[in-house]
């Protein structure tokens, strides 16, 4: 991708902003005393009822135009029907215009109402729509399916009394669909599910997917659940059943009558993965009661809990645990180790989060031994599975003190990305033993002028200039040198 | 600012007058209920409420207290109450709850619900079971369009996204159908209908049936075409990082009905202050649109210019210095308030950005799209998730990263799914199976790889026979196919050509000149050719349901130039980002046409993910 060319050089924020920012700040500051003096009238603002304010509200309105624009001539402006539904289900009726659209509509052409006048099936059907005939009828009874959704969807009064047979309810149900009206779909939906049995409701509404979604959107938002997981059983949608009674523990709040309810989830058939999710899950509010209930008192005395550990994550649990539980042998239930092989936590994300509870902590100690491995002969070396660069960028967020920052930076193997975050932090004996180990006179005359005279850095720079003469000989040659 | 602007740009239509029809109507339905009443407002209602309204109209009409609804029992001591709601089952039956209680203490009130902006069958249905219909009478507020600025009304339905395109639910497909009537008859006729999806196509039914249904008037037209466009035509956009002024505004601090509140640490005091976002402020107005990086420099010549203004004010004596009062400083002053407001917006958002790293975020977008360097992209994403950095964040990155690659691979999808419940809770099952259900996050079938897919796709694409093929593109349904689109209609430019955001060459700028938004790519690609023709493959990569019509007989006459016709009313069924609609006020100055967009709600990527989340019960 391309970048602006100053988001690429500077970084974010590009200096030049910040200068902007600067002048234009300095620039407004100057003149705010000014402004302040003067009386402002406009800063008294109404309040509304939620608190915003209405005096912005310009009323100047202008008259309806409407009417006055007209221009006298009738252009005719109706527009064409075009084809809807993906998968049109059973249509009965007969004058669906839809068929003749469905080609041209899709091959992107215009298709203009007065081409199709040509057709004999439109003129026939054209006057019909402007009058329909329920206008004439005493009797709401007479309502065709088509006549009584038309009516359903303008608000007027309608009798869905009279479709009793099987087919007129489900003529009716595939009007609604036709007409694409979900307000007018589930109106239909609540009235058959008044009055079909929920067997012969479900077996219609398998091979009736929109019907259906409107269906399973109306129980959910009345809270129909068990009639909701019958649907799903009907239809061998184990997934969605098992899922749709997990969702439901969200509503418990009692931690122990949780957990309850989390075990009884274990036995619903969900796909393998969620089935382990679901486990872990259960097995983690069980910890988490344990946990809840123990811990030292000074610790937390010392440190005292923001919240309660229920309900949380589970590295919040294993950062709890690595902060206040640190050290308990791994049979343990609250200690770190136990957590990690319990929820199967990969090494990365043990340590990100270890790293994280001890630094803050500043338990330096911890944090050193994490990286600290021995060899066969009993060496010890420092290693990560994350980027020492990484690991300096949380430390240093954590407020580790230059000498515990400067062990890490040193571990960074890019000698470049070295320095940079070693002047980033200050770190000043990783930077000049680094340009004295690459026999860099130049940089280190460079970088003494940045140091503050008669320190202990300028002092050591001082030592490695005086004695790089005999040293490294008159001309160094920039050799990459073996870190020691 | 930079951009060079076609003089001959129509003049859009006043909509304000849509404010003044909502207003009348909703004084005509509360006279409806004569006397002194307790009014219970929606919460999500109150700001909408607040653009066209104020409590003194309200008072005017009897009312006595103000509430918002709140799903508790109810203080009010009034012997009339008027509910104003969404209609929804939950405040629905909070009001049956309500009711009931008075019945079960033998206290007697009149009460009135007023649905807006329509009443659902499900909801009367739920009055009925209660045993309280008849008791309360119920009314509609047809408010179907809030105007938020010259040139963006919204319906202020955020559900809509949920409703439609994850579960299912059409019971908005009528109201888009109502309001794109409402606009019609008020500025119509239109002459052309666009549109692409599913939604859109019902809409325009919809529409279509209510203008035979009604009466016509022949009228001058002032908005000549229409362009509907699905949510889910385009899902990669709303997901990017937002970063002209008044997207990455939104993402931020929440534009929320076209006011924010802007935080103590913005206006450098001890409060928060509410400020209206829209043209009529001069100097947002002059930002908006531009690119993050650009506002500093014109912030601060703005500054500059301003200090100079003050500056004339040394060298003047008494007499120029009462014209200077009286003609110049209130402007200043008030120009003043505004750089103050935006200058330190601009700082907040910097150092928020600068705090989350926001460049390599960047970075990882941008490779994203250009499908470059994915595992390291997918080791990005990791980190974020197991630094438990936002969560809404980590989840919109493993979406885009499906977006764009079609899906992840089995192993990917699994390792990062468990990371993420270890991370932010394993409650977030169900977010995934909702991610999943939209397609926003799916898994790769087995076999099926990137390669695969992707060399189908090519073959079918150089297919003069493609159309008999039609049935081998239903089964990616889900597929976003977004690199074979990228590619078809260069969506993402060339990564070694150096972008000039000071001069925007295209739409892309609004994404750092990294991606043209698809969405707007496609709006002008259809106006360009007046229709689909040529863009088959493209259509065929979207799942299809594309459409062009024409009205009338004498649709001859729509052919001709006229300023309405140059007037493009954009309607996204599913919400559209302050992103795009800068995208599309970049087009129409470069094509001499305006652009107004309707939206079923403004989103951005934290809204739209939120909107899929579960985990409440």
């Amino acid at each position: 991708p391309t970048y602006p060319k100053d988001l690429q050089e500077e970084g974010w924020p590009p200096l030049m902003y910040v200068t902007f920012l600067k002048e234009s700040k300095r620039a407004v500051n100057s003149i705010r005393s000014l402004v302040e003096e003067e009386d402002e009238e406009d800063d008294v603002e109404k309040v509304s009822w939620s608190g915003e304010p209405v005096g912005s509200i310009s009323w100047s309105v202008k008259e309806t135009e409407s009417s006055i624009r007209s221009t006298g001539e009738v252009r005719d402006q109706s527009f064409p029907k075009i084809h809807t539904a993906p998968s049109l289900p059973k249509n009965s009726s007969g004058y669906s215009l839809s068929s003749l659209f469905k080609g041209k509509a899709k091959t992107g052409s215009f298709q203009s109402f007065s081409e199709s006048f040509g057709d004999p099936s439109i003129r026939n059907y054209a006057p019909e729509l402007r009058k329909p005939k329920s206008e004439y009828k005493d009797y709401v009874s007479d309502w065709t399916p088509e006549e009584t959704v038309k009516r359903m969807q303008q608000g007027k009064v309608y009798s869905l009394e009279k479709f009793r047979s099987l087919q007129d309810k489900l003529l009716l149900l595939d009007e609604a669909v036709n007409a694409h009206d979900g307000n007018v779909i589930t109106a239909v939906l609540i009235y058959l599910k008044k009055s079909l049995s929920k067997e012969i409701l479900f077996r219609e509404l398998i091979t009736r997917e929109i019907a259906l979604r409107h269906y399973i959107h109306y129980l959910k938002e009345i809270g129909e659940q068990k009639l909701l997981v019958e649907l799903f059983k009907s239809m061998d949608r184990t997934e969605d059943m098992a899922l749709m009674q997990y969702r439901d523990h969200l509503n418990v709040r009692d931690e122990n009558k949780k957990r309850d309810f989390l075990k009884n989830c274990l036995s619903f058939p969900f796909s393998p993965d969620d089935a382990t999710h679901v486990q872990d899950h259960y097995t983690l509010l069980e910890r988490q009661i344990i946990i809840e209930s123990s811990g030292q008192a000074d610790i937390f005395k010392k440190y005292p809990r923001k919240a309660s550990i229920l309900n949380m994550p589970i590295i919040t649990t294993l950062y709890y645990s690595c902060f206040y539980h640190y050290g308990e042998s791994d049979g343990t239930f609250s200690s770190p180790a136990n957590i990690r092989k319990t929820f199967r936590i990969s090494d990365k994300q043990f340590l990100l989060t270890c790293l994280g509870a001890r630094a803050k902590l500043k338990a330096w100690f911890d944090v050193d031994a994490l990286f600290t491995t021995k060899n066969w002969l009993g060496y010890t070396k420092k290693r990560s599975p994350i980027g020492f660069h990484r690991i300096v960028d949380i430390l240093q967020k954590n407020n580790a003190p230059v000498q515990v920052l400067q062990d890490y930076v040193n571990l960074v193997e890019d000698v470049e990305q070295k320095i940079s975050l070693a002047q980033k932090y200050k770190c000043h004996d990783v930077i000049i033993n680094t340009y004295r180990d690459l026999k860099d006179r130049q940089q280190l005359i460079v970088y003494r002028g940045k140091v503050e005279r008669g320190s202990s850095e300028y002092r050591k720079i001082e030592e490695i200039l005086s004695n790089s003469v005999r040293l490294w000989g008159e001309v160094s040659p920039r050799l990459p040198l073996l870190q020691s | 600012m930079a951009h060079s602007v076609r003089r001959d740009a129509p003049e859009l239509p006043d909509f304000s007058l849509l404010k003044r029809l909502a207003r009348d109507q909703l004084i005509y339905l509360l006279e409806q209920l004569p006397g002194r009443k307790d009014l219970f407002i929606e919460a999500d209602l109150m700001s909408p409420l607040d653009r066209i309204a104020n409590v003194t109209t309200l008072k005017q009409h009897d009312v006595d207290k103000l509430y918002k609804v709140e799903h508790k029992p109810i203080v009010s001591t009034s012997d009339q109450l008027c509910f104003l709601i969404r209609p929804r089952i939950k405040t629905v039956k909070w009001i049956c709850d309500v009711v009931n209680a008075d019945k079960a203490f033998g206290r007697f009130r009149r009460y009135k619900i007023i649905f807006s902006p329509q009443k659902f069958y499900a909801c009367e249905n739920l009055l009925e079971e209660q045993g309280i219909f008849g008791d309360v009478t119920t009314d509609e507020w047809s408010f179907y369009l809030l105007p938020l600025d010259d040139d963006i009304i919204s319906l202020e339905l955020p559900e809509f996204f949920r409703d439609y395109f994850l579960e299912g639910d059409q019971r908005w497909v009528r109201t888009a159908g109502s309001a794109l009537h409402l606009l019609h008859s008020v500025y119509g006729p239109f002459s052309k209908v666009y549109g692409i999806g599913r939604c859109s196509k019902m809409a325009y039914e919809s529409w279509r049936e209510q203008v035979e249904e009604g009466e016509q008037r022949a009228r001058q037209a002032e908005i000549g075409n229409v362009f509907l466009i699905d949510r889910d035509v385009d899902l990669v956009t709303p997901l990017c990082s937002q970063v002209v002024y008044e997207g990455l505004v939104d993402d931020i601090f929440r534009i929320k009905c076209g006011c924010v509140e802007f935080c103590p640490d913005v206006t450098s005091s001890d409060k928060s202050i509410k400020v209206m976002l829209n043209s009529q402020d001069k100097v947002f107005n002059e930002i908006r649109n531009e690119h993050f990086s650009q506002v500093f420099g014109f912030l601060s010549q703005k500054a500059r210019n301003l200090q100079t203004a003050y500056d004339k004010r040394s060298g003047m004596d008494i007499k120029q210095m009462k014209t200077f009062v009286s003609e110049e400083l209130k402007g200043l002053k008030q120009e003043h308030r505004l750089l103050s407001l935006h200058i330190g917006a601009s700082e907040s958002m910097m150092k928020k950005k600068t705090k989350q790293d926001f460049q390599e975020l960047l970075k990882t977008e941008h490779s994203l799209l250009e499908g470059f360097e994915i595992r390291e992209c997918i080791s990005y994403i990791e980190e974020h998730i197991n630094r438990q950095v936002s969560m809404v964040e980590s989840m919109r990155l493993l979406c885009l990263l499906s977006l764009t690659e079609n899906g992840l691979l089995p192993k990917d999808y699994r390792s990062l799914k468990a990371q993420f419940l270890q991370s932010y809770g394993i409650e977030h099952l169900l977010t995934f199976s909702n991610l999943k259900q939209l397609g926003l996050l799916v898994e790769q079938q087995p076999g099926e790889t990137l390669t695969v897919m992707e060399s189908r796709v090519g073959k079918l694409v150089n297919d003069k026979t493609a159309g008999k093929l039609t049935d081998a593109f239903s089964s990616l349904a889900k597929k976003s196919n977004f690199r074979a689109l990228g590619r078809r209609l260069n969506l993402v430019p060339k990564s070694d050509e150096e972008y000039d955001l000071r001069v925007p060459r295209d739409m892309a700028y609004i994404f750092s000149g990294a991606y043209i938004p698809l969405s707007c790519k496609l709006i002008e690609q259809v106006l360009e050719r007046d229709g689909w023709t040529g863009l088959e493959e493209v259509t065929r990569m979207l799942n299809g349901h594309e459409f062009a019509v024409t009205a009338g007989s004498n649709g001859s006459d729509a052919r001709v130039k006229t300023d309405s016709q140059r007037i493009i009313l954009v309607m996204f069924l599913g919400g559209c980002t302050f992103s795009e609609i800068s995208a599309l006020r970049f087009l129409g100055r470069e094509k001499g046409l305006k652009f107004i967009v309707v939206t079923t709600a403004i989103t951005n990527s934290a809204r739209l993910l939120e909107s899929m989340l579960d985990n409440h019960a």
